[in-house]
């Protein structure tokens, strides 16, 4: 009865569509739902009922087939109201209704332009042409209607009331004619032509009405317009401009869009300045009137106005210059900037003192007559936008310059003082922000010493984001001279000093401060190694990471500077042999002259350099067509061939990172395959159950452990493809195969039988329904043959069934294996805390305390949700903390930034004890849910611990364990 | 035409002493009533017999405004309020009216206790005054009468510093106090909306001046600072108890935190502490940062900034000390500034403006040499630099206030006529507007150009609007018919029948004859019969009608036919056309045509 029952399923679950259910209970509501809201307003003796009716009957939604049964029913209770508020409410309910998924507004259009006549309420008529722009918005394809539309809208333009001019100016915005399609028949392009004329007189005509929101629906209108691909004159620039001194923001803020806008479309216009006979390019004019709108009274407009400045590329490179110039003047005498000096003194080669009185001591009179107090054009806009008060400005300001600099060097050189200003703004955010931008210049500039001195004060500051956002910005910076390599490098030191969590990030830096300037570094080194030429110096502390930041900044410089090895000590030597082994990311490969047994390290290691990851692809792939020449399971030789594969993968993705994921992706998937023939060739099979107790716990072992893999390579791994999650699929069902086996042979309870037997056929029956488009690539494998049995599957006893699968399982080929173009593995690192630390960690028991954690995590895709840290105390015990999306940053492309607390408590304990970190990567999917999810994600590295504990549900742990001691003190009375 | 006046008896062409009187619209107002810090005699407060030779002054003054609690803008007040006499309201914003009497309290004991002057008022004086105050609080309009009204607006400068808009029916005038448009480290930048006042009176300390940015500026002064106590000097900052000084401690206190800096930093007088609580209490007077800040950490708890006593000035090792007050006239900054003059490796860091005749305007001017009292001479040997952390508009910052203001005039006080000169010149230039700058005691007249409100009634708005286009065009003016009744100081427009209603009287009409003889052998009756029928046929669309009683109307003109007494053959015509009939020269024209059509031959 049952099997009859679950065949019915599975015919019924393959051809019925997904959207059956919604649709049956539609049909149901259907007639009630209008009569009821009939009958509703009939009651209504008053308008205050009608309009409570209206309100409830809002609140539901209303199906597509309904509709406009309910429209009738409203528009016929329209005509007999006589209360404006109801009218409104019916006509708010119109628009609502018009948007019902699947329902096509255009059998209502012409009762709702009906309605529009006779209408006397202003708020009604507005509420009513939002409705038609509804209905306008949802039959885009309907060109007559849309001109219909356009044509009520030109009707109500006139109206006083500003919500009814605002609508219609919206109305016009979203379906005024935009040109028409080349291939229209004559008359129609005709009438197209001439409203596409109109539309944009007509609007521009409300330009100048007299209620501000009007002024901003029509700009707001020719937006809109603009958006929508119709081009819009070069006439309304002037109108646009105008708009710019308007006395309400929300004017202004719209004008500055609009001027941008028309900046961009006819850049190389010409247009006059007024008051003067001289012309300029209109993008320069545009460029002027919005840089003017930086020292806006309204931030809302500030902001509005430097964030164009920024996308504003074609100005003239004069006119872009003059936004960082600000006439200094003192008393009428011109004046130095701090800038200006600055760059005096440096190039005088004298350092700024900046003790020297009156070193700023205004030069030359200036005449009255040329300074123009009011900068005409854009005098200075980021130099306003800079200082601004709101530091929604100064970002908007600093961005905006990143821009502009991106793409004129001559820019970024000039807008290098202004960014390094920033970086005492009082606000992180801002500092941080120009940070960013200054790195992303960086490739335009060099840095001045004087500038390299205020850049490195940052390097001080507090806060870690802001010092590693420096030394980000340091990796990329060219410098001078030598004396800025040594200022640089002093100022690390000293912030290593101050802040020896910031080690990794600073020995980083100096990595690349390195092989950038070796030139420069080359004088330095006998000063840096504190080498001497008589006399022998005493060896340094390896263990010190001031040392060790030193080494790195000349092993890399010496990379390219092959003299330099020439100057080391032979302590340097075996430094260098000992970093480049345990910093290898760190210190590169060096050619050491007269050192051979460096040297033949060295050509191991440079072996797969860079041009060998083409080989290792090759051998990658070679492996692995070695492995599909295996036929099948059984066949002799296959488990060694396998082994040696699994080995060989798994040094290749040591040796060569770039290929780690691929690799080590291909390796667990073949281990997989090994422990499942390995499982499938015990003797067991053979034998009678009560003898085979203690193989069959290996294989169940096996089978369980295939089963975290296979979630380990679905979860844990980016950028696979769809074939790649059939195969993973396609092994995880097997070893359900598996494990439905075992469970037949060792328990003889049949009722359990037959529950797993069919949760095993649903099983197949999703995975079948997941890659149907799959199902061609795997011919010949397991699944293929089980799906051709699976009439006869579903209709036999559970003994038969097992029997099946166990001989399916045994002929079942091994599934070749096809690599994606692209695969990662996540992997994560903690940095803190290291685990070295010997002093515990003391707090009272009862309360709690906050320990710091600081990883890198990569290639995790949405690391918020998924990251999670899990804290296992020695009692066993085991909390899983969410961190705050707050607390990850990503300071680049694959690469997360995990930085939290996580809060610790237990009670009193007599001595310190570890307790460990690590970080999960949680996952779930609609199969887990099919499983058993209680006994998943604990895998080999925890073997050690109690697996009921260690067990954390639909999560894979996926960094490496840190220990911390901890002690909490019993609490004093 | 009405006028607005304005008579500065301070900060005329001068820093200083700021006290302006406007009378507008009727009301007299006083605008500040400061001190001058240069004068130790008469000349220091205000000259207020101006006003008035022996009456009251309240009785001449409607109100009386302070802008923000330096002296030299509300030092005066106690003398003015307490010893001259004055009962109105003074209306000031609450830090404002919070920290002024701390510091007039300090003014007092330095003048009476130290300096030993007599005939000067006291503690009481000082509260006496203070509870005459209304406090403001910005954006609010505060009706002072019922034709006056006052709003305050944010102004930078110090904390608490408020520009006020005054207004009189439609004219208005806008007196900036002392402001800023930059904001700093702990205050907000000036702002007012298009209020488009008919005088802005603005400050101009800085008229000639266009500052660097104010982060160079910053770190100019944190590195002479930093350097001078690496040396292991000693800095001395004179500063005034309030504004500039809250803003250079939180400058040094975040850069102290930063660099991790150990050298003690001290701010001289009991004052510190009053006058920081009030800093803490009024958030909202501060900039964005300190605003968003202070829940997690109010800026004004300084960690690294201590109390200072006398004492420490004799210390060894690198100190910097905050001492009031800021132009080294007198008090602790001169006492520590002798001690510390001597020596090369200490530094003086002035950051304000500084009034001549006061010692920190002499070592500005490179003075190394100086005259104390009793005739000692002081060797002035350490350094002295001068950073303008001085809060007030620079000229580009003013500017930017009168493109925001968009005022009808301009009138600039609080600065020196020199470069009051170069400003007025670029203003005038720039916004083509009048620009004055009257001396002490100088009075300015502008007339103003008020709009006249009038209430319109409604139906006769409605009737015009039906007349005429679809809509009021704003551009274009439109004329309208009405009435214009005057009654009782308030005006209303009102169509002409309700005006007589309302007045009582009996509508006349006013209707303009003229005969014309014909000669014409009919009757009379058929005369007129010949002219309806020609009348209608020549005007068409026109109504015209043959009443019985022997009249033809067209439109609203009336024509009647009657023999002369002498000559049954000439007959009079009557026409008769109301004044309403705007064209009836056109009429006449239609007549003479239909006059000759008539008469075929004649």
């Amino acid at each position: 009865m049952a099997q009859l029952e679950k065949k019915r399923l599975y015919v019924r679950r393959l051809d019925i569509p997904h959207e059956e259910t919604p649709a049956k209970k539609l049909r149901l509501s259907k007639p009630s739902k209008s009569a009821a809201l009939h009958i509703d307003l009939c009651k209504a003796t008053n308008s205050t009922d009608a309009l409570q009716y209206l309100l409830q009957f809002a609140r539901k939604p209303v199906e597509a087939e309904s509709v406009e049964g309910v429209v009738r029913i409203l528009l016929e209770h329209y005509y007999k109201e006589t209360d404006n508020s109801v009218r409104l409410k019916i006509a708010s309910l119109l628009g609502l209704l018009s948007k019902t998924q699947g329902f096509s507004p255009d059998c209502i259009v012409d009762d709702a332009i009906n309605t529009l006549s006779n209408e006397k309420s202003h708020q009604v008529l507005a509420q009513l042409l939002e409705t038609l722009l509804i209905i306008g918005t949802q039959l885009p394809e309907s060109p007559a209607l849309r001109l219909r539309l356009v044509e009520v809208a030109y009707k109500h333009l006139s109206d006083t009331y500003f919500g009814v001019r605002n609508k219609c100016l919206q109305l016009l915005g979203c379906l005024g004619m935009v040109d028409a399609p080349l291939g229209k028949e004559n008359e129609g392009a005709g009438t197209s032509l001439g409203g596409l004329r109109d539309v944009q007189s007509i609007i521009s005509d409300y330009f100048g009405d007299q209620d501000p929101r009007v002024r901003t629906a029509a700009l707001k209108a020719m937006l809109q317009l603009h958006e929508r691909g119709m081009k819009i004159h070069q006439i309304i620039y002037d109108q646009a401009c105008r708009l710019l001194t308007d006395d309400y923001e929300q004017v202004r803020s719209a004008a500055v869009q609009m001027v941008w806008v028309l900046s961009q479309l006819y850049p190389e216009s010409i247009v006059p300045i007024p008051s003067s006979n001289e012309e300029i390019r209109l993008v320069d004019d545009a460029f002027g009137k919005i840089s003017h709108m930086v020292s806006d009274g309204s931030w809302m407009v500030r902001v509005q106005a430097a964030k164009t400045l920024g996308s504003m590329l074609q100005v003239s490179p004069h006119f872009l210059e003059q936004t960082l110039d600000k006439k200094l003047m003192s008393d009428l005498r011109r004046k130095r900037t701090a800038h200006e000096r600055a760059k005096e003194l440096f190039a005088s080669g004298e350092f700024s003192s900046g003790r020297k009185w009156a070193d700023d001591a205004p030069k030359e009179k200036l005449d009255t007559n040329t300074v123009n107090l009011i900068a005409s054009g854009a005098c200075g806009a980021f130099v306003h936008g800079l200082e601004d008060e709101m530091f929604e400005v100064r970002i908007a300001a600093v961005e905006a310059l990143c821009q502009l600099a991106r793409s004129s060097p001559s820019f970024a050189e000039k807008c290098l003082d202004f960014l390094v200003d920033m970086f005492n703004d009082e606000i992180e955010e801002v500092r941080l922000q120009s940070i960013h931008v200054l790195r992303e210049i960086s490739t335009h500039i060099t840095l001045r010493e004087d500038q390299l001195d205020t850049v490195l004060a940052v390097l001080e500051d507090s806060s870690r984001d802001i010092r590693e956002a420096l030394h980000e910005l340091l990796c990329y910076t060219n410098v001078s001279t030598k004396e800025c390599i040594q200022l640089a490098l002093l100022e690390l030191l000293k912030n290593l000093n101050k802040y020896p969590t910031d080690r990794n990030s600073v020995w980083k830096c100096l990595k690349f401060l390195g092989s950038r300037h070796p030139t420069l570094v080359l004088p330095l080194v006998p000063e840096l190694l504190s080498t001497h030429p008589y006399f022998d110096t005493p060896e340094p502390d390896m263990d010190d990471p001031a040392y060790i930041a030193v080494l790195v900044l000349v092993f890399n410089a010496a990379k390219s500077c092959p003299t330099m090895p020439a100057l080391f000590s032979d302590h340097t030597f075996r430094h260098y042999a000992y970093l480049r082994d345990s910093l290898s990311h760190l210190v590169p490969p060096l050619r050491l002259p007269g050192r051979k047994q460096v040297y033949g390290l060295d050509s191991v290691d440079s072996g797969p350099g860079s041009g060998s990851v083409e080989s290792a692809q090759l051998f990658l792939q070679q492996s692995l067509n070695r492995v599909s020449t295996i036929q099948n399971l059984e066949a002799p030789g296959a488990q060694d061939l396998l082994d040696l594969t699994t080995r060989d993968l798994l040094r290749l993705g040591e040796l060569q990172t770039e290929l780690a994921g691929a690799a080590d992706f291909c390796a667990t998937y073949l281990r997989c395959q090994l422990l499942l023939m390995k499982a499938l060739q015990e003797k067991l099979w053979n034998m009678a159950v009560p003898l085979c107790l203690k193989q069959n716990v290996t294989a169940t072992a096996a089978a369980q452990q295939i089963l975290e893999e296979t979630y380990k390579l679905e979860f844990l791994y980016s950028g696979l493809e769809s074939r790649q999650v059939a195969t993973i699929h396609h092994v995880r069902l097997q070893a359900k195969a598996l494990q439905l086996v075992l469970t037949a042979r060792t328990r003889q309870g049949l009722d359990l039988l037959i529950g797993s037997c069919e949760k095993f056929l649903q099983d197949v029956e999703s995975f079948q329904r997941l890659f149907l488009t799959e199902l061609p690539h795997l011919q010949d494998s397991f699944v293929d043959k089980l799906l051709e049995l699976m009439p006869r599957l579903s209709s036999c006893k559970p003994v038969e069934l097992v029997k099946i699968l166990q001989t399916t399982l045994r002929q079942s080929g091994l599934l070749q294996l096809r690599l994606p173009e692209q695969i990662h593995r996540a992997t994560a690192t903690i940095i803190e805390p290291t685990g070295e630390s010997d002093n515990p960690l003391r707090f009272t028991s009862g309360l709690v305390v906050a320990l710091d954690i600081d990883a890198t995590l990569e290639h995790v895709q949405d690391p918020q949700n998924t990251v999670k840290v899990q804290v296992l105390y020695p009692d066993g015990q085991s909390h899983v903390i969410h961190p705050k999306p707050g607390d990850f940053r990503k300071p680049g492309p694959h690469r997360h930034r995990l930085i939290t607390q996580v809060y610790l408590s237990h009670t009193a304990w007599t001595e310190p004890s570890q307790i460990e970190v690590r970080l999960l990567l949680a996952y779930s999917s609609s199969s887990t849910s099919l499983t058993s999810p209680s006994k998943l994600g604990w895998s080999e590295s925890l073997e050690s611990l109690p697996p009921a504990e260690a067990a954390v549900e639909g999560t894979i742990p996926f960094s490496k364990a840190v220990k911390v001691f901890i002690m909490p003190k019993p609490a004093r009375r | 035409m009405p006028e607005i006046k304005v008579t500065p008896l301070g900060a005329g062409q001068d820093v200083g002493r700021s006290c302006i009187l406007v009378s507008i619209g009727g009301k007299n107002i006083m605008l500040d009533c400061g001190m001058h810090m240069g004068y130790n005699d008469d000349r220091r407060f205000p000259d207020f017999s101006y006003i008035t030779q022996n009456g009251r002054l309240t009785d001449f003054l409607d109100c009386l405004i302070i802008s923000h609690f330096h002296l030299d803008h509300c030092g005066a007040l106690p003398y003015m309020s307490e010893m001259v006499g004055y009962d109105g309201p003074i209306y000031m914003t609450h830090p404002t009216k919070a920290i002024c009497p701390i510091l007039l309290e300090d003014f007092r004991k330095i003048t009476v206790d130290k300096k030993g002057e007599t005939n000067f008022f006291t503690s009481q004086m000082i509260k006496d005054c203070m509870k005459k105050v209304i406090p403001l609080n910005l954006h609010q309009t505060v009706q002072v009468d019922d034709e006056l009204e006052i709003k305050a607006y944010y102004a930078g400068h110090v904390l608490g510093a408020a520009m006020v808009h005054i207004k009189v029916g439609s004219e208005s005038v806008v007196y900036t106090g002392d402001y800023n448009m930059t904001p700093d480290r702990h205050l907000g930048a000036a702002w007012i909306d298009k209020c488009r006042p008919d005088i802005l009176i603005s400050e101009s300390t800085y008229a000639t001046t266009i500052r660097d940015s104010k982060r160079c500026r910053e770190r100019d002064f944190l590195k002479k600072v930093h350097e001078s106590i690496e040396r292991g000097g000693k800095v001395l900052i004179p500063v005034f108890a309030l504004g500039r000084a809250q803003e250079l401690c939180i400058l040094l206190e975040t850069f102290w935190e930063r660099m991790n800096l150990k050298a003690p930093i001290y701010f001289s007088t009991g004052l510190t502490e009053k006058a920081n609580h009030y800093y803490k209490l009024f958030i909202t007077w501060t900039n964005q940062k300190i605003r968003k800040t202070f829940v997690q950490r109010n800026m004004f708890e300084f960690k690294h900034i201590k109390a200072f006593d006398r004492s420490y000035a004799d210390n060894p090792g690198p100190m910097v000390v905050f001492a009031t007050p800021g132009m080294l006239h007198a008090g602790q900054s001169l006492q520590i500034f002798k001690k510390w003059a001597g020596n090369e490796k200490n530094m003086v860091i002035m950051p304000g403006y500084c009034v001549q005749g006061t010692i920190g305007h002499k070592i500005l001017n490179g003075q190394r040499k100086l005259e104390m009292e009793g005739r000692a001479t002081l060797d002035v040997k350490l350094q002295v630099e001068y950073m303008s952390f001085s809060a007030h508009a620079d000229a580009k910052g003013i500017m930017q206030l009168i493109r925001m203001a968009e005022p009808r005039n301009m009138l600039l006080v609080h600065g020196e006529a020199v470069k009051m000169e170069f400003l007025k010149g670029k203003i005038e230039q720039e916004f083509s507007i009048d620009c004055y700058m009257p001396a002490n005691g100088e009075t300015t007249t502008v007339t103003t150009n008020p709009s006249v409100p009038v209430d319109i009634s409604l139906n006769l708005l409605k009737r015009e609007m039906a007349l005429g286009g679809p809509l009021p065009d704003p551009k274009k003016p439109r004329t309208m018919h009405g009435t214009l009744i005057m009654k009782e100081n308030s005006l209303k427009l009102v169509s002409s029948e309700q005006a007589l209603k309302e007045l009582g009287l009996n509508e006349h009409q006013l209707r303009f004859t003229c005969h014309v003889q014909l000669q014409d052998p009919h009757s009379d009756a058929d005369t007129l019969h010949r002219i309806y029928t020609h009348l209608k046929s020549v005007l068409k669309g026109y109504t015209i009608q043959h009443l019985p009683d022997g009249t033809v109307i067209v439109e609203s003109i009336v024509i009647k036919v009657s023999s002369s007494a002498e000559d049954s053959n000439t007959k009079v015509l009557l026409l008769s056309w109301s004044y309403q009939v705007k064209t009836w020269t056109l009429f006449l024209e239609r007549f003479t045509l239909i006059y000759n059509g008539v008469l075929p031959g004649g």
